[in-house]
């Protein structure tokens, strides 16, 4: 039986990291276990450190904010206070009848290939309580073609450049909706790329739409004023109130067919026009990974941009005892926010652990309150700017019988539209039994939202947290060998 | 409206009852809480076994419904993808292979067809088989559907029929002429009818309550492992081993795991399936799920390094004796029942939904039902006041 | 120092901390297994671990997702069943 932790933080992007060095500093015992190799998450996402170059931190925001985290993570590791487990995707959570909580884990990359020591990997850990933070990944839409090799997540695209140096395309076109089109717009062209354009669905620069929002985190403002300016710099063409109508290519990407969308009822309006372009980054925001959480039974809803996300009150609580959850799982909102939510989320925790000595109880109380300010700004701010770039409502329409839905199972829009129609699937659980969307290799982790949001549709109503959950749910958060699981067995007593 | 028959659920057994009452002409409403099957029907796997049952009614209803999915049904078989393969049953030890061999002399002797599969021919049926293992059974009757679309279909069909099909509609209680039921009470309005089918699968006793007679159907739980797609003919028939025909019939509540393991037309393995009594828990159970993982990679070890893609669990509805519960309630004339079938509905369907639709048209069944008869049950005793 | 690797007999470049799959794009490569119903190629996507699309086979271990593993001098990607190796199409159970 390993030892049991305070707490078990999973996730070492801003949320987890902070969640970490909170918890360790407010006297618990930590585990910290991410899935990557070294921490900094999707935001900080950074080269091997192990061969790092003075320019890996080029383009990268509040990086101090980040080498600070890192240096109070790598002294408390030092010191035994946290335990930092990288490379182990949590796969089961179960709970005892104690209420502990034990985190089944296996390592993100073979160890059969990567020739890491085996003797350095954990089966499980306990813990007491549970800071989630799991962050999540870009959402998608299906457009005609989008399975084409060189048509990658707007993330990934930027991922490779982050954390592998690798320009993933010469020419390229960024598209979707949002202010993070501009970040991977950006960083492309600095590293080379020539952007042929960033195709933006919305029309206005739209935190007009809500300016009181848009306001209350002055720090956006200037960065977006920067990317503004890179932008005019590297001469990118940003099309307002266009998208991809199609992705065109023989066995790779050769050009995309763009469109004007209607800003009344969405429909596309003509005429089309065809850009040339090796590499489409596609992003419309971004999914939170729900697995654990909903493995756990804890309350979601859906969110101001239509994300099925976490209920969490006013210190990070989920509805269950002892998870806590911060990060992009309970709101997409950015890493500035979810570094303050994971620092009430341990606060929070050590003051629930009674680990506050009673000498630093006013100062934890207004450590507290201003965490909850800025992340009451941080939430306004995000609200702002999902509403300043929603997935258009008639996105569905621009779907025809052949576009592919689940690239896994190679499921595409009409037989969704049959399985509706024919065999009465009123709802995303029995598209996904009669279909198949979401049953394949990444169990419906890139295919979920826009099943969720077709079969609304299909049913002609608003897509609902119920709609959401079917296809947000993973029994087992990633695969697992068989072997792994026999295992479990041996170690568990009883049943 | 009025209809000839209301079925309550739109499970695998309630959409078989529609379909074949529709064929024979009447008008069939479907009554169904949830979404078409949302309950145990999709939370199990299509097996269609006759391998696994010893002599006596559940064998003969087995034997009875084979011939109705290759008969009755066998032109839509495309359609849920039902695929004669068979089933190999294997011991591990001389002793087990000796038992084995005596159940497959009676089980001949009913009608089932077996080959007796020797050490030396076990690789024949199945290259990736474990060595050490004594010896087999296999049972070329066995068979398997995608029992979601079996639903989908069936009830597609019985709308194409005649049949109205009235999802997330809660049949909350019955209309009554004194004892007779007269149509059914829903969260949609009253549906009165000639007769009411019960198909309500795990929650069959609770609808009955709701017309005040007692079936005792209680909920087995069980989980299914679902590998990454593997090339096809990884395995090529369903295979288990021979303690499993002991799990199925047992009473005893402790977890019991003897996995099938059976690949899918998509690609993917399923490992299934558990067997225990912990009322309607739907907590992931670390240690069912390890022991399926371990006793499959015992028949196949080539599957240790295979991954798990998901997990998912079912309770399946068992009565007591082990014995589904098919035909009318002389407790409630007008009320009839089709429940209980435990971890073989999906199989059993296809016989009983024909069976109900010949006894409500008044024709003799084709096979007798005085062995499924919703009253043989004793009361429950009366409780302490 | 830049390591070498093979696929499909030809020789990758990597830098040390590169993931494979970085390497292949680097090298031009763009997908290495095709889907099984359809065909299709596939590559990489999300580029984080999540959609396993870029599934790959490494020194004989199979679906492994190339995104995500580091790249080491001599590996050898892509020969056993690359292509996932799954003929048949449709059906489906939960
Ligand atoms: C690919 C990508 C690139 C992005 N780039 C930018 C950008 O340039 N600028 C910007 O403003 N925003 C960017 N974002 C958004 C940004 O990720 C978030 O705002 C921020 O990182 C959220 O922090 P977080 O701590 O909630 O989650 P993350 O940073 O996503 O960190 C979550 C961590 O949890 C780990 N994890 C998840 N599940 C498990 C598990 N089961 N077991 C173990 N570990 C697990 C993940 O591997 C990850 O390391 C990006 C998002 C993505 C997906
Ligand atoms: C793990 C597992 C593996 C299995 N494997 C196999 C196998 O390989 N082969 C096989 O033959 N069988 C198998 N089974 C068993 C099989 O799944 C069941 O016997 C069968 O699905 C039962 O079907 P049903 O139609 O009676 O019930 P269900 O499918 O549960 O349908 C009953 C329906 O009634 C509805 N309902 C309930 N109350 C009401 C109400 N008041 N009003 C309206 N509607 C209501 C429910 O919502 C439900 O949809 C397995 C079961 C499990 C759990
Ligand atoms: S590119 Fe998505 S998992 Fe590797």
């Amino acid at each position: 039986m390993p030892d049991t932790y305070d707490v078990a933080v999973v996730g070492a992007g801003p949320a987890g990291l902070a969640a970490a060095v909170e918890s360790a500093a407010a006297g618990l015992g930590v585990v910290l276990i991410d899935a990557a190799g070294q921490p900094g998450g999707q935001y900080w996402r950074h080269y091997d450190e192990n061969h790092a170059r003075p320019d890996d931190r080029r383009g990268h925001h509040g990086w101090s904010t980040f080498t600070r985290l890192r240096e109070r993570l790598d002294a408390l590791t030092a010191t035994g206070r946290i335990r930092y487990l990288p490379g182990h995707q949590v796969w089961l959570v179960t709970r005892d009848e104690n209420g502990a909580f034990t985190l089944q884990l296996t390592p993100t990359t073979s160890t059969r290939v990567d020739g890491a020591e085996e003797a350095g990997l954990s089966r499980a850990e306990t813990a007491r309580a549970l800071i989630l933070c799991p962050g999540g990944y870009d959402r998608q839409l299906p457009i005609p073609g989008w399975d084409l090799p060189g048509v990658m997540a707007a993330g990934g695209a930027q991922a490779l450049l982050k954390g592998h140096r690798t320009l993933a395309g010469r020419r390229a076109v960024v598209a979707g909706t949002g202010p993070f089109l501009l970040p991977v717009a950006t960083g492309l062209a600095r590293a080379g790329a020539s952007l042929a354009a960033v195709v933006e669905a919305n029309g206005t620069l739209g935190w007009l739409r809500d300016p009181v929002g848009a306001m209350s985190v002055p720090g956006k403002g200037v960065e977006a004023l920067q990317y503004a300016a890179l932008m005019a710099r590297h001469r990118i063409p940003y099309r307002r109130g266009t998208v991809i109508r199609e992705i065109l290519g023989e066995g790779r990407v050769e050009a995309v067919r763009i469109a004007r969308v209607d800003r009344v009822d969405g429909r596309l309006a003509g005429p089309e026009e065809e850009i040339a372009a090796d590499l489409v980054a596609l992003g419309w925001g971004f999914t939170p990974s729900l697995e654990l959480p909903l493995m756990l039974g804890a309350e979601t809803r859906r969110d101001v941009d239509g994300s099925l996300v976490v209920v969490v009150d006013d210190l990070q609580r989920s509805s269950v005892d002892g998870v806590y959850v911060a990060g992009e799982a309970t709101g997409v909102g950015g890493a500035a926010l979810a570094v303050a939510e994971g620092r009430l989320s341990a606060v929070a925790l050590g003051v629930a652990l009674r680990r506050t000595p009673e000498s630093s109880r006013r100062a934890v109380v207004a450590v507290i309150g201003r965490l909850s300010r800025e992340i009451r700004r941080g939430r306004r701010f995000a609200a702002a700017m999902h509403r300043a770039y929603p997935v258009p409502v008639a996105w569905t329409r621009w779907l025809s019988d052949s576009t592919l839905v689940c690239r896994c199972e190679e499921v595409s829009y009409g037989d969704l539209v049959r399985a509706h129609r024919d065999l009465g699937a009123e709802d995303p659980r029995t598209l996904k039994m009669l279909a198949r969307p979401g049953m394949g290799w990444c169990q419906g982790r890139v295919c979920g939202f826009a099943t969720a949001e077709i079969s609304a549709c299909l049913s002609r109503r608003e897509t609902t947290a119920e709609d959401l959950r079917p296809l947000s749910t993973r029994s087992l958060a990633v695969p697992v060998t068989l072997g792994e699981l026999a295992a479990l067995a041996d170690d568990l007593p009883g049943n | 409206m009025t209809a000839d028959l209301v079925v309550v659920g739109a499970g695998v057994v309630g959409a078989a009852g529609a379909y074949f009452a529709s064929l024979a002409g009447l008008r069939v409403v479907v009554v169904e809480r949830g979404a078409l099957a949302g309950g145990t029907s999709s939370a199990g796997e299509g097996n269609l076994l006759v391998s696994d049952k010893e002599a006596g009614p559940e064998l003969d209803l087995a034997l009875y419904s084979q011939r109705i999915w290759r008969e009755d049904l066998g032109e839509h078989a495309g359609l849920w993808e039902f695929e004669s393969k068979g089933g190999l049953v294997v011991a591990a030890s001389e002793h087990g292979l000796a038992s084995l061999r005596e159940l497959t002399v009676h089980q001949r002797r009913y009608g089932v067809e077996v080959r007796d599969v020797a050490r030396a021919e076990l690789r024949d049926y199945e290259p990736h088989l474990s060595d050490g293992l004594a010896g087999a059974a296999f049972y070329p009757q066995d068979a398997q559907v995608q029992p979601m679309l079996v639903v989908a279909h069936l009830l597609r069909l019985a709308r194409e029929a005649g049949a109205l099909v009235r999802t997330r509609t809660e049949v909350v209680g019955f209309l009554r002429d004194g004892d007779r039921v007269t149509g059914v009470r829903t969260t949609g309005g009253d549906i009165p009818a000639g007769a009411v089918l019960n198909a309500t699968g795990t929650w069959a006793g609770g609808v009955a309550d709701l017309a005040g007679v007692h079936v005792p159907v209680l909920p087995r739980r069980g989980f299914i492992l679902v590998t990454e797609p593997m090339p096809s003919r990884t395995i090529r028939h369903k295979v288990y081993a021979a303690e499993y025909v002991g799990d199925v019939a047992s009473s005893d509540a402790a977890l019991q795991t003897s996995p099938v393991v059976e690949g899918t037309g998509s690609g993917t393995i399923l490992i299934g399936s558990s067997r225990e009594r912990v009322g309607f828990d739907r907590t992931v159970s670390g240690k069912a799920i390890g022991t399926l993982a371990a006793k499959a990679i015992a028949l196949f070890p080539m599957l240790r390094e295979v991954r798990a893609m998901r997990t998912y669990l079912g309770f399946r509805p068992y009565c007591p004796d082990h014995l589904p519960v098919i035909g009318p309630d002389p407790r409630a004339p007008g009320l009839w029942h089709a429940c209980g079938h435990e971890g073989a509905g999906i199989g059993l369907s296809a016989g009983t939904g024909k069976l109900i639709a010949q006894a409500l048209a008044g024709d003799g069944p084709d096979l007798d039902l005085t062995p499924f008869a919703p009253d043989r049950f004793p009361e429950p005793e009366e409780a302490l006041r | 120092m830049t390591y070498q690797m093979t696929f499909r007999g030809a020789a990758v470049p990597a830098e040390p901390g590169q993931s494979i799959g970085a390497a292949l794009v680097a090298a031009g490569i763009l997908d290495w297994r095709t889907t099984r119903k359809g065909g299709r190629p596939r590559g990489m996507f999300c580029g984080i671990g999540v959609c396993f699309d870029c599934l790959i086979t490494v020194d004989g271990v199979p679906g492994l997702r190339a995104c995500l593993v580091p790249a080491v001098d001599g590996m050898t990607l892509g020969d056993v069943g690359d292509t996932g190796g799954m003929e048949d199409g449709d059906a489906g159970h939960v």
